[in-house]
């Protein structure tokens, strides 16, 4: 928005605080609160203890968290894959819209669907994946493919085919055209679409409860743990560490993307 | 290595539209070949069934003798460049050089020597570290035609390459494109243009194309001063054209009769006169014309004088010394009969341009 005047610009920056804080901010920095806190006050937490802390990011807390960012980790790359796969092969065809749409059902039904189908689908010999890590993987990246489908799709829809009709004049082949041409030239779009499917993966919650083995609880299962059994303030602190974690993959990534951007 | 282009019957169509209607016209090794043509006409699409970014739909496209029709674009082995130039915006300019030589595989201690005779080649020598997004519009096509030539292809293609610069600059890199064709004399090179000046300037020979269809082929001196089209005549260069007709031993134009050798037109025929501007000269003398003049353009070393003569416009370049004359006057324009040409009349509702006043 074009706002000329300081007054006016002032104007606009309260009124965007007025909205943004109490939908966005608040709730966070309740939980923020809450991860200190020893006691509740009416409806505010009150007191001050790390001990909240030291139980987050020690043991059982460190390993839930690794196994997130494994997780993450892999599922987005899982998803980025297969996404800029299908979008790469169903380029200007009449299969793309077909794609699109089959890669967001996973979305579109309740994640706990996916879960029980996953759970089904490979519950039998020789696809036999339940009570391992890789079906929690597997089930995230069902959930996140989507994501990175259309946000390539949509950056190859833009991508001037001037470039590489350029590369293959100059004698490069169709594995070199991709690898140095236009996935160079997607990189923005694929590292925007990989913030985004890690950090959907690292909040997933709903299927995963339905799939994790005993050896691969990931973060959110044991926040989830911690409030179902009451544990309010220990689950505040969970919280805590797996948002900063994520906010800090996720500035990582944005940086890759700015220099990629900047080129 | 000397390598022509060949087209033998090239047709293309996009669903259904014929937009390129068999095409047969030879680019010969080493030789300077321009496709010149109105926006629309189908040069683009010529240029692109050579690189092999469009199948004809019959017809084939012939490099050297190699017959390329069924050749993916990799394996063409033609230089190109296009009006956005189309650099690799994350590659320095270097890098953007070496990419066919890395892509053809050539030794790796040669690229180093290539890219930097490329580049000197086009005077970037300098720029070799930056990123095109750091180089002005002139800089980058320079960088476009570098990366094109450091593979040494036999075959250049060219898409209104200085479309995009401004008049200055245009005039600057028709220059150099033209030495660097002195400096390649081996190199073919299919230019794409709706410039007749950049056409005229840089080609040995003019293809001329209109609606789909080549519609003439010569060097740009046979062109413009033997045209044997109206279109021809319109296109390249400005001109009159009149309709006259045909007479025993001349043409009749508006009542007076024009000693105009006639060739083999016959007596009575319909014929359209083809005069530029600048045959025609202001006063008394051979062929003359009476007429007002209506509009009056100075233009430095020359004026430029429409005059209407009986309904007809006519159009006068003349190095009228004593200014302008004023709007209105009856004036006289003459012209030398070895000047004019006379043009089978244009079909009915074809071939735009006459100069109907
Ligand atoms: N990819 C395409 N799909 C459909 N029609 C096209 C395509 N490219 C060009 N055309 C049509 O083909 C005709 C000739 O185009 P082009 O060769 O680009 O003309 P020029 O280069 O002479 O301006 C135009 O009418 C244009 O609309
Ligand atoms: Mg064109």
């Amino acid at each position: 928005m074009l706002v000329h005047s300081r007054r006016a610009r002032r104007a606009v920056h309260a009124v965007f605080l007025a909205l943004f804080l109490p939908v966005f901010a608040l709730p966070f920095l309740v939980v923020a609160a809450a991860s200190l806190a020893t006691r509740w006050s009416g409806i505010l937490p009150a007191g001050v203890t790390l001990d909240h802390y030291r139980a987050a990011t020690g043991g059982d807390a460190i390993d839930a968290l690794t196994t997130s960012l494994l997780t993450a980790l892999a599922a987005s790359a899982l998803a980025l894959v297969t996404g800029t796969w299908a979008a790469l092969a169903a380029k200007g065809s009449r299969a793309r819209r077909v794609v699109g749409l089959l890669f967001m059902l996973p979305v579109a039904v309740p994640s706990v669907v996916v879960g029980l189908s996953l759970l089904v689908a490979f519950s039998r010999p020789p696809l036999l994946l339940n009570g391992t890590s890789t079906i929690v993987v597997l089930a995230h990246a069902v959930l996140v493919t989507s994501f990175a489908h259309q946000a390539v799709s949509a950056a190859l829809d833009r991508l001037d085919p001037a470039y590489e009709q350029a590369a293959a004049s100059l004698g490069a082949g169709p594995v070199r055209v991709l690898l140095r041409v236009r996935l160079p030239l997607l990189l923005p779009s694929l590292s925007a679409a990989a913030g985004l499917c890690f950090a959907l993966s690292m909040g997933e919650l709903s299927a995963t409860i339905m799939l994790y083995p005993p050896d691969w609880v990931p973060l959110p299962v044991k926040v989830f743990a911690a409030t179902d059994r009451g544990a309010l303030f220990s689950g505040a602190a969970l919280a805590v560490v797996l948002m900063v974690t994520t906010f800090l993959v996720l500035l990582a990534v944005s940086r890759i993307r700015t220099r990629a951007v900047h080129r | 290595m000397t390598t022509g282009i060949r087209f033998d019957g090239v047709s293309v169509a996009y669903g259904g539209d014929v937009v390129l209607d068999s095409l047969d016209l030879t680019v010969e090794p080493g030789e300077v070949m321009a496709l010149l043509g109105p926006s629309g006409s189908g040069k683009t699409t010529a240029l692109r069934a050579v690189a092999g970014f469009v199948r004809p739909v019959s017809g084939r496209v012939f490099i050297g003798d190699r017959d390329v029709t069924d050749l993916p674009p990799h394996r063409r082995g033609v230089g190109m460049v296009v009006q956005q130039y189309a650099l690799f915006p994350h590659m320095r300019v270097d890098a953007n050089v070496a990419f066919g030589l890395k892509a053809r595989r050539a030794p790796k201690d040669g690229i180093a020597a290539r890219v930097a005779e490329a580049l000197e080649m086009t005077g970037m020598s300098a720029y070799a570290r930056r990123y095109p997004r750091e180089l002005s519009g002139g800089q980058q096509q320079r960088v476009a035609i570098a990366r094109a030539l450091a593979v040494r292809p036999g075959v250049l293609l060219l898409d209104e390459p200085l479309s995009a610069l401004d008049a200055r600059l245009r005039s600057d890199m028709l220059a150099e494109l033209a030495r660097l064709h002195r400096d390649l004399p081996d190199v073919s090179m299919l230019y794409v243009t709706h410039d007749q000046m950049e056409a005229l300037t840089l080609a040995d020979r003019i293809a001329l194309m209109d609606r789909s269809r080549l519609q003439d082929c010569g060097t740009p001196q046979d062109l413009y001063r033997r045209p044997r089209t109206e279109f021809t005549a319109s296109f390249v260069g400005t001109a009159n054209l009149l309709p006259v007709t045909v007479t025993g031993d001349g043409v009749r134009f508006a009542g007076a009769v024009l000693d105009v050798p006639a060739g083999t037109a016959a007596p009575g025929a319909p014929a359209t006169l083809c005069v530029r501007p600048h045959a025609i000269g202001l006063g008394e003398g051979p062929n003359a014309l009476r007429g007002k003049v209506t509009e009056a353009q100075w233009r430095g070393a020359t004026h430029r004088l429409c005059v209407d003569v009986a309904g007809h416009r006519v159009t006068a370049d003349v190095g009228e010394p004593h200014g302008t004359p004023p709007l209105g006057t009856e004036v006289t324009l003459h012209f030398a009969a070895r000047d004019a040409v006379l043009l089978p009349a244009a079909a009915a509702g074809a071939g735009g341009g006459a100069a109907h006043g």
